[in-house]
């Protein structure tokens, strides 16, 4: 939308993680598209529905294609994009309870697929446009709304979830580094396949989180989130398991597999069968 | 039969599912097709691989087959239990074949015997069994052997070792169930010499002729999920939509089919998906999405018995008020529905046409009895196919893709990769796209959505007959069944109209205005509800229905019953008011 709609009338509350989220894209499509030297008109956003998913309205500069669905549908919803036009680099911005809980389904078929299109997946551990109801990745026993006397659901592994599922390409971030949040996503584009960056983006309002992430001297908190070792091999599956064991927040690339992408395989086919008109096709049924 | 003529057979296989039913069926109506006649098959079975009661029919005749028929003229029990299940359904002068390797029937009945495995086993080849049964079916309707043998030599050429024994134990298969049905010394006729249409004819289902008529107006984008009785759209396009710029795949679920349609669509491709009921359910949300963000796509209901899981692999016409309003909020989905395997092409190739030419979804609804019904009918000439491509925008960016609509034209839309950027927005938005929530985006875009509708006033329709005491005005595949009973009733005297759409959403303005004439309006539909004629009654016109809900099509002969007393009775009611 940029800047020009004084009527669009959703805001992100102040201090919210999804700012730093959307610096961090535009300037990875910014740099995307003089990498590649592609039209920005060639690029596709698929939002989810949430906080975060109205990041696409929100985007400043240039203006890629959007695409702002229903909720839980982002995956699907680019599917038919991609797969349609594989000419066109699909993004999807989406949150917690969008990506991992109604729309959870969708993570291991486009997995299996190995989908080229990339998720920025933004994790503030809350429901937040509904004010405050738990989400997958809400920490046991944690009150909020929907949880009145505390979660009694465990906590979801995203991390640990995507590398068993068979996703192709895993990052960990958080909103409060952009410019090494934008190379991060650039990186996952340039991947050719599945890739999903997860960013921790915390709830100013619901969930605050930076503290814990950041770590809080002054309070006597030690911050969740650390860098992920230059030695960590992301070619590895083993690696890339023995780094999610460690407790916190890992910034960086946990795991990356070179393999054909669902539109190489439809490639072959179409290289290796007939390819019939509908004239042939009506043909085919001549008595 | 008096002149031991028959302008018209009906012949049903009936067993097992597995045992080969649909096949002689088939082999059937291809070798009456080769003849010059009409032929139309019909199928029931359970929702099962193997076994399971199940029954397969052919109907041939001299003039277009419109439904299945009323009755059966020889029926062919492979076991008992379909003996007894099905022998209600013989004609008068119909007759039963019994496998008698499998059970006996007591002497004295209008049936005879036949040991079908036995005498194939004679021939040399085990796999000849159908052939010996079909030998005595066309030996008991007069159907000539020798169009049977061409059929077989056509079947079976297949350039390998072999072909020639397979023919020839075919064609002695043939002779040997002639021979024991000659002795049995039944007949029901003899079928009158074929009167071949002076067109050229494709023998195809419901189900390809929907694909094929989809493609031919350039679909190049299909996803779907398998369930019966849609599946076979699925297949039909992973082995045909191959090549650059095309695109078919199963996903794993409607929700994912309507989504991926609905992306691609807004990609610029032309898309489509086929489900059943039970997935139309899960794409309610999806289709919302489409109305709402003006995106073109195409969504086939090929219909089953319902609700939830519902009757798998039997015919209903329940899903009606689900196409009509899918989702949740004010929309209005374009739904046509054809009435015959023809027309199934003509629908297919249509509701992409609608799409692309309003900007948004169009609901396409079939039936489990014409989407395997395999029948010979006119080959479409493509030609006449009026392929329409959606409006694209050209301009530069800053586009307002949602701009009010008026007597210009419907606003271009504007696809990735080209110029005027936008958000497709499933929330309320304002002319860019921007969600907003203003009473006055929300009243304009709504009747932007809604009177995109006025633009599909172009299906087919037919009206005969008016100013009659009713009319009678039936929808999807019961158009055949009413067809034939319309006819018959005219026949007799009765004083009876016809109505037909193929489009029930938006009705096409002469549609309207002959509705509005009706004295009555009588609805032949499958279903509990009489969901068309509660439809009709909402718009304003006077509207009952005739309905059946025992998952199996009309016979005509029902309808000929309960329509032709209902126009008795409003005559004479009319006579009483006026005397």
């Amino acid at each position: 939308m940029s800047k020009r709609n004084p009527e669009y009338d959703f805001v992100w509350c102040p201090g919210c993680g999804d700012f730093g989220v959307r610096r961090a894209l535009e300037w990875a499509l910014e740099r995307h598209v003089a990498e590649h030297e592609i039209p920005q008109a060639n690029y596709v956003i698929v939002a989810g529905i949430g906080c975060s998913g109205n990041m696409v309205h929100l985007m400043e500069g240039d203006q890629p294609f959007g695409l702002h669905g229903i909720h839980g549908r982002t995956l699907p919803l680019s599917f038919g994009v991609k797969m349609g036009r594989p000419d066109l680099e699909t993004v999807i911005v989406a949150g917690d309870g969008d990506f991992l809980a109604i729309g959870g389904e969708h993570i291991g078929p486009a997995a299996a697929r190995n989908v080229n299109v990339t998720c920025v997946v933004m994790d503030n551990g809350v429901y937040g446009l509904t004010k405050g109801q738990s989400s997958p990745t809400t920490e046991m026993g944690v009150m909020t709304s929907s949880t009145p006397y505390g979660k009694i659901e465990a906590q979801m592994m995203p991390l640990k979830y995507y590398l068993t599922i068979g996703v192709s390409y895993i990052a960990s971030h958080y909103s409060s580094k952009p410019r090494d949040l934008a190379n991060v996503i650039q990186d996952a584009m340039n991947h050719k396949g599945f890739s999903i960056v997860h960013v921790q983006s915390p709830c100013t309002t619901y969930n605050d989180t930076y503290d814990l992430l950041k770590g809080n001297r002054r309070k006597g908190i030690p911050g969740m989130a650390w860098d992920i070792p230059e030695d960590h091999d992301p070619t590895s599956r083993q690696s890339a398991e023995d780094l999610l064991d460690r407790p916190g927040i890992p910034l960086g690339l946990v795991f990356k597999e070179e393999r054909p992408t669902l539109q190489d395989r439809v490639d072959e086919i179409a290289g290796s069968n007939p390819n019939r008109t509908a004239e042939e096709l009506l043909a085919s049924y001549a008595i | 039969m008096t002149d031991n003529h028959s302008q018209d057979f009906v012949i049903r296989f009936a067993g097992e599912g597995g045992q080969g039913l649909v096949t002689s069926a088939d082999a059937m109506a291809r070798a009456a097709s080769n003849a010059g006649y009409y032929v139309s098959t019909f199928s029931t079975f359970p929702s099962q691989i193997m076994g399971g009661p199940a029954s397969s029919q052919v109907r041939i005749s001299n003039s277009p087959v419109l439904s299945s028929g009323d009755s059966v003229d020889v029926l062919v029990s492979l076991d008992e239990y379909a003996y007894n299940n099905h022998q209600a359904d013989i004609s008068e002068n119909g007759v039963a074949i019994y496998n008698s390797g499998e059970f006996q029937l007591p002497g004295g009945g209008q049936y005879f015997g036949i040991d079908a495995d036995e005498l194939a086993k004679s021939t040399g080849n085990t796999r000849a069994a159908n052939m010996v049964t079909i030998g005595a079916v066309a030996h008991l309707i007069g159907f000539s052997l020798e169009e049977i043998d061409a059929f077989i030599t056509q079947r079976f050429t297949r350039g390998r070792p072999g072909d020639e024994e397979i023919i020839e134990s075919n064609k002695m298969a043939i002779r040997l169930g002639a021979e024991v049905a000659k002795s049995s010394g039944f007949s029901v006729g003899t079928l009158a010499p074929p009167i071949p249409p002076d067109y050229e004819q494709i023998m195809i289902t419901g189900n390809a002729a929907l694909a094929l008529g989809a493609v031919a107006a350039g679909v190049n984008f299909y996803v779907g999920y398998p369930i019966s009785p849609a599946t076979t759209i699925l297949v039909w396009m992973e082995q045909n939509l191959v090549g650059p710029g095309r695109f078919a795949h199963q996903v794993s679920s409607e929700i994912e089919a309507i989504s991926a349609i609905v992306g691609a669509g807004y990609a610029g491709k032309k898309s489509m998906t086929a489900t059943a009921g039970p997935g139309l359910s899960l794409m309610g949300e999806g289709i919302g999405l489409a109305w709402m963000a003006e995106i073109p796509c195409v969504v086939v209901d090929v219909q089953r018995g319902g609700p939830s899981t519902g009757l798998p692999t039997k015919s209903e016409q329940s899903d009606l008020f689900a196409c009509l309003n899918p989702g949740h909020g004010d929309m209005s989905i374009p739904v046509l529905a054809p009435g015959s395997v023809e027309e199934c092409f003509d629908a297919g190739a249509l509701a992409v046409n609608w799409a692309e030419r309003f900007q948004g979804p169009v609901i396409v609804m079939s039936e489990f009895g014409q989407a395997e019904k395999g029948e010979n009918i006119r080959k479409p000439d493509l030609g006449d196919v009026d392929v329409e491509d959606r409006s694209v925008y050209q301009g530069t960016n800053g586009y307002a893709r949602y701009q009010s609509w008026d007597s210009d034209g419907l606003s271009p839309m504007p696809i990735p990769g080209g110029p005027g950027a936008y958000v497709a927005n499933g929330s309320e938005h304002d002319e860019v796209g921007d969600t907003t929530h203003l009473p006055r985006h929300h009243v304009r875009l709504t009747h932007r959505r809604f009177s995109k509708l006025d633009l599909l006033n172009d299906a087919h329709i037919e009206i005969e007959n008016e100013g009659a005491t009713a009319m009678i005005m039936s929808w999807g595949s019961s158009k055949g069944p009413a067809r034939e009973a319309y006819e018959r009733l005219r026949k007799a005297g009765s004083d009876i109209g016809w109505l037909y759409s193929m489009a029930l959403n938006p009705l096409p303005d002469a549609m309207k205005a002959a509705l509005e004439r009706a004295n009555l309006v009588i609805v032949p539909e499958l279903n509990y509800l009489g969901q068309w004629s509660a439809i009709l009654r909402q718009h304003g016109y006077r509207a009952e229905s005739v309905t059946q809900y025992t998952g199996l099509p009309f016979k005509p002969a029902t309808l000929v019953d309960r329509i032709g007393a209902r126009v008795e009775e409003l005559r004479a009611e009319k006579g009483t008011v006026l005397a």
